[in-house]
């Protein structure tokens, strides 16, 4: 009979019993609804071992490549080791800042050094830790295949507490701690002629520049269409790389977004999701990423919705402010 | 052994194929869309994938009491018999799209016709 491990410990697991089942006769505590593999709230992941295709099935692409599954409907027919979706977020690596640059757009890009290579797909976030215990997540925006370093875009807030330090104190030569990436917005080969939309705004840039390079890097053939937005001309940052990228590949196009009043030429006008989804008003069929402030992401995932792209494909990272940022500062 | 409904539809596979086209139907509705204003849609699909599938005579977990509780604030915000023949026409016409046989598409509304007193809280 498979054994199951979680948390160090190995679970006997009888014939025809379910991860969950086995897990909750062992004394764990695990979150479950519906038991029969609909509601995706027992989601886990395995870390070692074959999860069969039946507990993966209505999960996102993007979650069954990172070994998700439904511990409900979950019959191993092997070991498994199996945690949590949020416990690998709690192990904690030591980097070191190898760069610091200011970008445009109150942007600090920083190049992190990591002594072990760290497992993430651009797109994907993750915590950074400052010594006295304040936390802030960011998304990678580096390519893991062809880059050593691992770079973040952090935007410095007025009085954000994490963002005022980075961009004030933190010196090439220092030390932090991040957590192992998380999340499932990232680009995944298979389909390269499907169209990829993606919509950001302020530093959720980052991701999609990783999402973005990602694509082309693997080959994608379908149109990528990004759109970046900012209030004012001055919000945006990498105009120049991205202008580049679409030179060199015809299937990209890059449209930086100005809702302010001042649009200099070459900018289009208006917020990015009303000017992307203008411009591609049929989008079934196609795969959405979208990135930034959470009213826009809210706003702009219903849209993509409604304009045919199907849930599975659309994939969302709504980046929240801390609350105790100062914002009235500005 | 004959096949049951869930089956003669296509499983988990058909749930799959309405979910998109049953929850775009009904978010377009302004007759009933203002009761999702502002819930997670992920979270919201996954209840509407939960939802089909004990409509298509799936595995399900469903309880009448947890429907009662899940509708009860929307039954104060004045949900009724109006918003939900227009979800149930939303599941017909899902249901005639994917070219699912009318006798099928009889047995699929009879299962969630069985939900309304506890989704209208009576």
């Amino acid at each position: 009979m498979p054994y199951i491990r979680f948390e160090g410990k190995s679970h006997e697991c009888r014939d025809d019993e379910s991860v969950l089942d086995c897990l909750i006769r062992h004394g764990i505590t695990i979150t479950s609804s519906c038991r029969s593999g609909v509601c995706q709230t027992c989601l886990m992941r395995a870390t070692e071992g074959q999860v069969p295709e039946a507990a993966q099935q209505g999960l996102k692409e993007t979650l069954r490549a990172r070994n998700y599954f439904l511990a409900c409907v979950c019959k191993p027919k092997g070991d498994l080791g199996v945690a949590c979706p949020d416990a690998m977020a709690s192990t904690r690596t030591q980097v070191t800042v190898l760069a610091k640059e200011i970008l445009d757009g109150n942007i600090v890009r920083l190049r992190l050094g990591c002594p072990i290579p760290l497992d993430y797909r651009p797109g994907q976030f993750l915590h950074l830790h400052r010594v006295d215990g304040l936390v802030r997540s960011y998304s990678i925006a580096s390519l893991p295949q062809s880059e050593e370093a691992i770079e973040l875009h952090v935007r410095h807030l007025p009085g954000g507490r994490m963002s005022g330090w980075i961009n004030d104190t933190l010196r090439p030569g220092d030390t932090v701690e991040v957590s192992q990436p998380a999340g499932q917005c990232f680009y995944l080969p298979g389909q390269p002629e499907q169209g990829l939309l993606l919509i950001g705004t302020g530093s959720g840039l980052a991701p999609l520049w990783g999402i973005t390079r990602d694509a082309l890097a693997q080959g994608h053939s379908g149109s990528i269409h990004l759109y970046h937005g900012s209030h004012g001309p001055d919000g945006l940052y990498l105009v120049q790389e991205l202008r580049a990228l679409a030179q060199r590949h015809p299937n990209f196009r890059y449209t930086p977004c100005v809702s302010g009043p001042n649009v200099p030429e070459g900018y289009a006008a208006g917020r990015a999701e009303d000017i992307a989804f203008s411009q591609l008003p049929k989008l079934a069929g196609w795969r959405v990423f979208l990135c930034g402030h959470p009213g826009m992401v809210a706003k702009a995932r219903k849209k993509a919705f409604l304009s045919g792209a199907s849930m599975k494909d659309i994939y969302a990272d709504p980046f929240v402010i801390a609350p105790d940022t100062n914002q009235s500062a500005a | 052994m004959t096949a049951s409904l869930y089956e003669k539809l296509g499983a988990a596979a058909a749930v799959d194929a309405a979910v998109d086209i049953f929850y775009r139907k009904v978010l377009s509705d302004d007759r009933i869309n203002a009761f999702f204003e502002g819930v997670d849609m992920d979270k919201q699909a996954a209840k509407q994938k939960a939802f089909l599938t004990f409509a298509f005579g799936g595995p399900h977990n469903y309880t009448g009491k947890d429907m009662r509780t899940a509708h009860a604030h929307l039954v104060q915000q004045g949900l009724n018999d109006t918003h939900f023949n227009a979800v149930a026409g939303h599941l017909k016409t899902t249901l005639e799209e994917l070219n699912v046989p009318g006798d099928l598409i009889a047995q699929v509304l009879g299962i969630a016709e069985s939900t309304r007193n506890d989704v209208l809280g009576r």
